[in-house]
């Protein structure tokens, strides 16, 4: 009863179609948002932000740009950690070689540069599809990482392509503490997932959907395939650099082009998968879920099994729980994660009542 | 010239291998339209475990049936937990869970096992034949040839099964439309297990190669990789389509890094298949040997 919107009336058009129609949705979003900026800056420790909220946000960002791509568009891909590294590179070289750059446009300039990637390998999608696509996005993944690694130009010719991100200031503030860090990753992340939600909201994300849905119906109707593919290429490839910038600038500080390799786009693709494919909400909980597996599972051997696991038999059993949890997930719950909370979100307007 | 027809034929044989990886993405995808990303895990799985099992004193060929015995309850078993489940589903999300598969199986063989790197004697070295050194100066590995009579003697056989067997006519039955092939009667359950089996049986042979090529380690599973552009230039559904891609792969990819890689600082190896099978996508998307797919609205 308490999630009920009884009582609730709409007499504008924007109050009927606004993103959180319900004002119990409102609330919790808000006191989320609240939670997010005031709460946890103020009581996480310093490992908190800087290996678990700092890297949950980048791949939440990451995830939401595979899930444009792959969840709405229908194109399947695997080469997320190459238009990363596009990102990551891009905004370095934008810092390096032109005084003064401002950083949030070098961030958003890496991702210009790794949308017109996408584009580029985005391409192929307009006559293959499926595995064939996964193709020529793996065929991305390895030539960019090939590219960054051999050309030592992008690296400020480093001789193994490794690139130390320059400082993080913005009008003079200098963002080294790990609090400063969290809000800057936390701000961008908050105002592009809420750019990615209302452009799936809008024309563009349904003409989207009708591509996934059915490529050929949808060119019938007169959706334009090219136009709509290649965009969502792009927004992806964007979403993806950007996440890779920061990546790059806030989390590790140091990177390679090996460390964006088809591992890393696995990983991704799984943050949509168990999150759910085609949900902006299913990007967070399948990227929480994917970087506090592990943790959790090493607290786990180490508090209940310590001495009776060997290290490296425990690091092959995590292998293990976390292909045998992708399969049963896609097994009993294919849309992942965020379904699970709709449905409860159902089962809470029907309470206390059982259905 | 000589070095050019070294490098051709050094080219041509490394293609073999990853025809061996290539034959059991075939084989699932003819039998049951799934993708099975998992098939280098597999030959991960069957190598580790032949070599584990030899090094606890048993004799060669009945760890080679012990293995098998090992890979035709792995084939069974993906197809009965994982597979069988997840009927209907889309082909993407099967696709997803065989790469959750992969992860659960590369866990399984180094929990099994370990991780350590072995070596793996299959009796034949990997030298030049001398009296073919000695006459034409080309060198030749007699493992080389080996690797490529096994190639040519399992496609033989399995193309021979699949055109003129009651078991393998009913495999392209049920390739073609499950329902229809349910409909006459043929026993979907019994002919995915088979084909599963026979995989498996494909990914032993191809772990046996690729271990004693390279020695058995976790770098195997990456072998899987390699076979996509082997698959997408032979085409999915075709058995001889996997060994003419295979050496198509094999012998660009080398003669690009020999004859290009200077150029452009090399190792394009890594990158140059996919490459190359992406352009081929865009002119033959079914591949040479491919089925053509039509749409339907």
């Amino acid at each position: 009863m308490l999630y009920r919107e009884a009582g609730q009336f709409k007499a504008t058009y924007a109050a009927d179609q606004q993103i959180f129609p319900i004002r119990q949705d409102r609330i919790g979003i808000q006191l989320l948002l609240a939670l997010a900026f005031v709460a946890v800056p103020l009581f996480a420790s310093e490992y908190w932000l800087k290996a678990i909220m700092v890297p949950f946000l980048v791949f939440s960002l990451a995830a939401l740009g595979l899930n444009i791509l792959t969840g709405y568009a229908g194109q399947l891909s695997l080469g997320s950690a190459a238009f990363m590294a596009v990102g990551a590179f891009a905004s370095y070289n934008f810092m390096l070689r032109i005084d003064g750059m401002p950083l949030l446009v070098a961030f958003a300039l890496g991702g210009l540069m790794a949308a017109l990637v996408g584009i580029a390998f985005g391409l192929p999608s307009l006559r293959i599809k499926g595995f064939y696509l996964a193709v020529a996005t793996l065929a991305a993944q390895f030539f960019i990482v090939w590219l960054l690694t051999k050309v030592g130009w992008f690296s400020n010719d480093s001789s193994s392509g490794v690139i130390t991100a320059q400082e993080m200031v913005i009008l003079g503030y200098r963002f080294d503490s790990p609090q400063a860090k969290y809000l800057l990753v936390l701000s961008i992340v908050a105002v592009m997932a809420l750019m990615a939600k209302n452009m799936v909201r809008s024309s563009v994300g349904r003409a989207w959907m009708a591509v996934r849905d059915m490529d050929v119906a949808a060119e019938v109707i007169g959706i334009r395939i090219m136009y709509t593919k290649l965009l969502a290429f792009a927004v992806s490839s964007f979403y993806c650099g950007v996440a890779g910038a920061l990546y790059a600038f806030a989390y590790l500080g140091t990177v390679e082009p090996e460390g964006f390799n088809l591992d890393l786009s696995f990983k991704i693709l799984f943050m949509i998968i168990i999150g759910g494919v085609g949900s902006i909400s299913g990007a967070f909980l399948g990227s929480a879920f994917i970087v506090l597996l592990p943790i959790f599972l090493d607290v786990l051997v180490q508090d209940v099994f310590a001495g009776l696991l060997s290290p490296s038999i425990a690091s092959n059993m995590q292998l293990m729980v976390f292909g045998g949890l992708i399969i049963f997930f896609l097994i009993v719950e294919p849309h992942g994660l965020a379904r699970l909370w709709q449905i409860a979100k159902e089962k809470l307007r029907l309470w206390p009542f059982p259905h | 010239m000589q070095f050019f027809l070294e490098v051709l034929i050094g080219g041509l044989l490394s293609g073999v291998m990853y025809s061996f990886v290539a034959l059991g993405f075939v084989l699932i995808y003819k039998a049951s339209g799934v993708f099975n990303f998992a098939q280098g895990a597999m030959v991960f799985f069957a190598a580790l475990t032949f070599v584990g099992i030899l090094e606890l004193g048993v004799p060669f060929w009945i760890a080679l049936v012990l293995a098998f015995g090992a890979m035709v309850l792995l084939g069974i078993g993906t197809e009965r937990i994982v597979l069988r489940p997840m009927v209907n589903q889309p082909p993407i999300a099967l696709f997803m869970a065989t790469i959750g598969l992969t992860f659960f199986v590369e866990g399984l063989a180094q929990a099994m096992w370990g991780a350590s790197v072995r070596g793996l004697d299959l009796g034949i070295q990997d030298e030049p034949i001398e009296w073919m050194m000695e006459a034409t100066g080309i060198g030749v590995s007699k493992f080389d040839l080996f690797a490529a009579g096994v190639a040519a003697v399992l496609v033989t056989a399995l193309a021979l099964f699949f055109q003129y067997t009651r078991v393998g006519r009913a495999l392209r039955a049920v390739a073609d439309d499950h329902q229809a092939a349910l409909s006459i009667g043929i026993p979907l359950q019994t002919i995915w297990r088979i084909v599963w089996a026979v995989a498996g049986f494909v990914a032993l042979v191809a772990g046996l190669i690729w271990g004693a090529r390279n020695g058995v380690q976790f770098a195997l599973t990456f072998t899987a990789l390699k076979a996509l552009p082997v698959l997408i230039l032979g085409g999915f559904t075709s058995v001889p389509g996997a060994i003419v891609g295979g050496l198509i792969i094999g012998s660009s990819e080398k003669l690009a890094e020999v004859y290009l890689g200077a150029y452009v600082g090399g190792g394009i190896d890594s990158w140059f298949p996919y490459v190359m099978a992406l352009a081929f996508l865009l002119i033959r998307p079914e591949g040479l040997f491919g089925e053509k797919h039509i749409d339907r609205v």
